[in-house]
């Protein structure tokens, strides 16, 4: 039997050519690792654009770009680092990489959608690449794109081709979005292997899965929103747009819009995203700690509940973008009191994560530093949303950088974080090497001294009352004394990328030569490392494992070895685990 | 399947001290403490209106929450990278659960946001309290990219506008209300008495944001919004746009002066006469 099946997943190897294995790939395996490299990608360019215009922040006076390009480089940099880094290495690169392997399936339920989720979403890149190149550049509306000033070419030089191209490009990935929520989710929900229920799954596949319904019920909601903006651009109705305003001196001809209505649109998709972001790297971390701590990621069950929790809150919070927008005063009540709420889970997830370093058996290998250390960033975004989320607290610091300093450190650099910290873990599983110790932690030191000394201090800002999105802030007298601390951030902030950059190497050198990694380098439970590094096609020779207990039973008392992984049968004198 | 490795794992040669990173983190946490109450006091504006005030003050008592949570997080976080480091053969306890454990740390950060959340309702709803019929009326505008004002005349009434008219201000002609209005680009509020300022934009959103009434709003195109508030400090306070508008965003920097009832009875007499 098992000889038989491996035959046969031979003989499928060797059907394949060179295109159908690396290219238009029906693995799941490939298809993640498309996806993952080609967010890192993003990353650099997307982190480049910020190198730029932090210069410009620190040393105004030189003026390394001009008004319009800055915004359009603030624009770009947060639409490519939320839809073309964040969003597609999770939902994309880890997503498919780890969910088959995880539960036990040997793909995903629908190959040939996911293959086509993964060009759909490089295609989605083209028109966004493009609108660098059009007259006008790219948008400047910011990754928020309010109309009016989103829907009328007169209002910026970006809100002319650059802004449609943004919105076709937003449109169609929103598509391969959608493709790739339907696969995870169905694939999570049917195609697990014998033993694996519901409550044995890895923390890292209950984050995808609910970060991955969120995707499916809000990702339409900003694509039917993108498309009425695209119709009152170009096909003059107005959705948006109201009557009588009048820009640059032209009266426009719209008439019965609301741009209150684009902003309920996008915050009913744009607060979930966050979520989207930044529940796949809970579970990662979870995952990460419990392994490198040598315990059973404490309170497990709490941990599900709070993702659930956070999951069915995230689309009762919108308006907390909105307190000062216009919008009736009684709403601002009702999100305020949701958005609160919605800190008792987070708070629940940050002390389990350290209960369950309490009297571990702590490794600091690169993976558990990055952890450790989306758990600091965690607490010190997350804490301030606090301040945020009260309504009255939140109208003088609305569009500060106290916000940017609040989503930088809690879903940017935490995501960041965990994204990393499942580089380092899962390398060896996806390539066969181990990355470079010692240079991730260079990477490390790097990136943990630059995003605490680009983000921390942006608080301060905020708090002095700096407002967001301006490219030169010596116009206003009570931010031109804060030049010393502008430089400090742009510093800090070269720390980062230079961190990046060592990733980059480090990466590229251990494929050609790091160390050659065994199935299971880490000593891990879960079911990635029951099988060889890289997996095979269809993931097992042979059978499919079947599993025993739960994902993290470390240290078990009584047991031989410190791990008893979830496909290996009772041994016995041990206790049963879940 | 793949029996299990007995080869010298990877997990063995990590590193082991804990030591560096626990002490950044404790120091992290600490300067990250010392800045923020720095920023507090030395920059953060001082609240010139009555609203402001209060929403400082709810903002300070968060601020010491929020700064103890902090700390203690980084405190144990610190601690146990330092102190739970690998070591021999000692092994880790397992610990899967502990109910009391968990409750507690579920319905304290409860009880906290609930109270925060009655707080900060009944502050949101003291803000946005209706304006007294007497309070002092003022309208601005914001336009890419500047502002100006609008007084009402003797008859106290705002007259139509449309900015599809072609007049100062878009004051509409047939609207007797409007004859007696006053237009300027400076921007007045009176003293010690509620104001109320109605906002509006030309083309598209704005907001109006003057740091030390630690007070905003938004301007929304094709609608009046509106601030209510009552300074407390005559003066000159810096204003700006905090709503991305467009190319010349940074650029509009503005002034709100704060004067006595005569101050501003005087000046508007002299425009009058203008
Ligand atoms: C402790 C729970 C949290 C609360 C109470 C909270 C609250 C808020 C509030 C009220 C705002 C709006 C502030 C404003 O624009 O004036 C905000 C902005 C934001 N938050 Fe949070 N937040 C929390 C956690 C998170 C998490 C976990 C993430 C992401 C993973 C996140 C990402 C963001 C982003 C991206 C923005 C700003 C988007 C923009 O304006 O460009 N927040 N948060
Ligand atoms: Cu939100
Ligand atoms: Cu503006």
């Amino acid at each position: 039997m098992a000889a038989a099946a491996e035959a046969r997943v031979h003989a499928e190897v060797h059907r394949e050519s060179f295109w159908t294995r690396y290219v238009f790939s029906q693995d799941h395996k490939v298809i993640g690792l498309q996806y993952l490299l080609t967010s890192l990608f993003m990353a650099l360019v997307g982190g480049a654009l910020a190198m730029v215009f932090r210069t410009q922040l620190a040393w105004p006076q030189a003026g390394v770009l001009k008004a319009d390009q800055y915004l359009a480089a603030v624009s770009m940099h947060g639409t490519i680092m939320i839809f073309f880094v964040l969003t597609p290495a999770l939902l994309g690169g880890f997503a498919n990489f780890l969910v088959p392997l995880k539960i036990g399936a040997r793909d995903m339920a629908f190959p040939f959608v996911n293959m086509l989720s993964y060009w759909v979403f490089a295609l989605s890149i083209v028109p966004l690449v493009a609108s660098f190149f059009v007259p006008g550049g790219p948008l400047n509306a910011g990754w928020t794109a309010y109309p009016p000033l989103s829907a009328l070419p007169q209002a910026a030089p970006g809100s002319g081709l650059g802004q449609t191209l943004w919105l076709l490009s937003i449109a169609i990935f929103c598509v391969s979005s959608l493709l790739g929520s339907l696969n995870y989710i169905t694939t999570i929900l049917v195609m697990r292997t014998r033993g694996m229920s519901l409550l044995r799954m890895p923390l890292t596949v209950w984050g995808i899965f609910v970060a991955a319904v969120l995707a499916l019920l809000t990702f339409p909601v900003l694509m039917a929103a993108g498309i009425l903006l695209l119709f009152d651009r170009l096909a003059g109705t107005s959705f948006f747009v109201p009557a009588g305003l009048v820009v640059g001196g032209q009266v426009i001809q719209h008439t019965g819009g609301n741009p209150l209505l684009w902003q309920h649109l996008f915050w009913f998709f744009g607060h979930p995203e966050v979520y989207i972001v930044i529940l796949p790297p809970m579970g990662i971390v979870s995952d990460v700690i419990a392994n490198f701590a040598r315990k059973p990621v404490f309170g497990y069950p709490a941990m599900v509940a709070s993702m659930l929790a956070i999951g069915i809150l995230s689309f009762l919070v919108w308006g907390h973008h909105m307190f000062v927008s216009g919008m009736h005063p009684l709403l601002g009540t009702g999100f305020a009191v949701t958005t609160l709420l919605i800190a008792v889970p987070s708070a629940v997830k940050t002390f389990n994560w350290l209960a369950t370093l309490w009297r571990g058996k702590l490794y600091y290998s690169t993976a558990m530093l990055f952890a450790l250390g989306f758990v600091s960033l965690f607490v010190a975004g997350g804490l301030t949303g606090i301040h945020l989320g009260n309504a009255p607290v939140d109208i003088p610091l609305h569009d500060t950088y106290y916000v940017v300093g609040h989503f930088h450190l809690v879903m940017g650099t935490a995501a960041v974080f965990g994204i990393f910290a499942g580089i380092y873990f899962w390398f060896p599983k996806m390539f066969g090497r181990l990355l470079d110790e010692g240079l991730g932690r260079v990477h490390f030191w790097l990136t943990l001294v630059g995003v605490y000394g680009t983000f921390f201090p942006m608080y301060y800002l905020g708090m002095a009352g700096m407002h967001r999105r301006i490219y030169d802030y010596r116009a206003f007298p009570f931010l031109s004394h804060l030049q010393p601390l502008q430089v400090f951030i742009t510093l800090s902030a070269f720390l980062i990328f230079a961190g990046g950059l060592v990733l980059a190497y480090n990466m590229l050198r251990s494929l050609a030569a790091g160390r050659p990694a065994d199935p299971n380098p880490w000593r891990g439970t879960t079911l990635e490392w029951s099988t060889k590094s890289p997996p095979p096609h269809h993931n097992w020779h042979g059978e499919v494992p079947e599993v025993y207990r739960g994902p993290y039973e470390y240290s078990v008392p009584g047991a031989s070895q410190d791990y008893l992984p979830q496909w290996e049968p009772q041994p016995a004198g041990v206790r049963a685990g879940h | 399947m793949e029996a299990t490795p007995q080869a010298p794992s990877p997990l063995e040669e990590t590193q082991r001290s804990g030591l560096a990173l626990g002490l950044v983190v404790w120091v992290f946490s600490l300067l990250g403490v010392l800045g923020a109450l720095y920023a507090r006091w030395a920059w953060t504006p001082h609240s010139v209106t009555v609203e402001g005030a209060s929403i400082q003050h709810l903002f300070d008592v968060i601020l010491a929450i929020i700064l103890v949570a902090f700390v203690l997080v980084h405190l144990l976080l610190g601690y146990f990278i330092v102190r739970y480091r690998a070591r021999g053969s000692e092994s880790a306890l397992y610990f899967p659960h502990h109910t009391a454990l968990e409750v507690t740390y579920t319905a304290v950060p409860a009880v906290v946001m609930v109270a925060l959340s009655v707080a900060g309702i009944l502050l949101w709803s003291r803000v946005h309290a209706a304006p007294p019929p007497d309070a002092f009326v003022v309208e601005v505008r914001g336009e890419q990219f500047g502002w100006s004002a609008r007084y009402p005349g003797p008859d106290g009434k705002l007259g139509r506008v449309d900015n599809r008219i072609q007049r100062p201000f878009n004051v509409d002609p047939e609207d007797p209300a409007g004859r007696d209005d006053v237009t300027s680009p400076e921007i007045y509020l009176v003293v010690n008495r509620p104001n109320r300022i109605l906002l509006r934009t030309r083309d598209v959103q704005h907001s109006f944001w003057v740091p030390a009434f630690r007070l905003k709003k938004d301007l929304l195109p094709g609608a009046t919004t509106e601030l209510v508030l009552t300074p407390t400090q005559r003066g000159e306070f810096d204003l700006a746009c905090a709503e991305l508008c467009g190319v010349g965003h940074y650029t509009m920097a503005g002034k709100v002066r704060v004067v006595t009832q005569q101050e501003f009875d005087r000046w508007l007499r002299q425009q009058g006469r203008r």
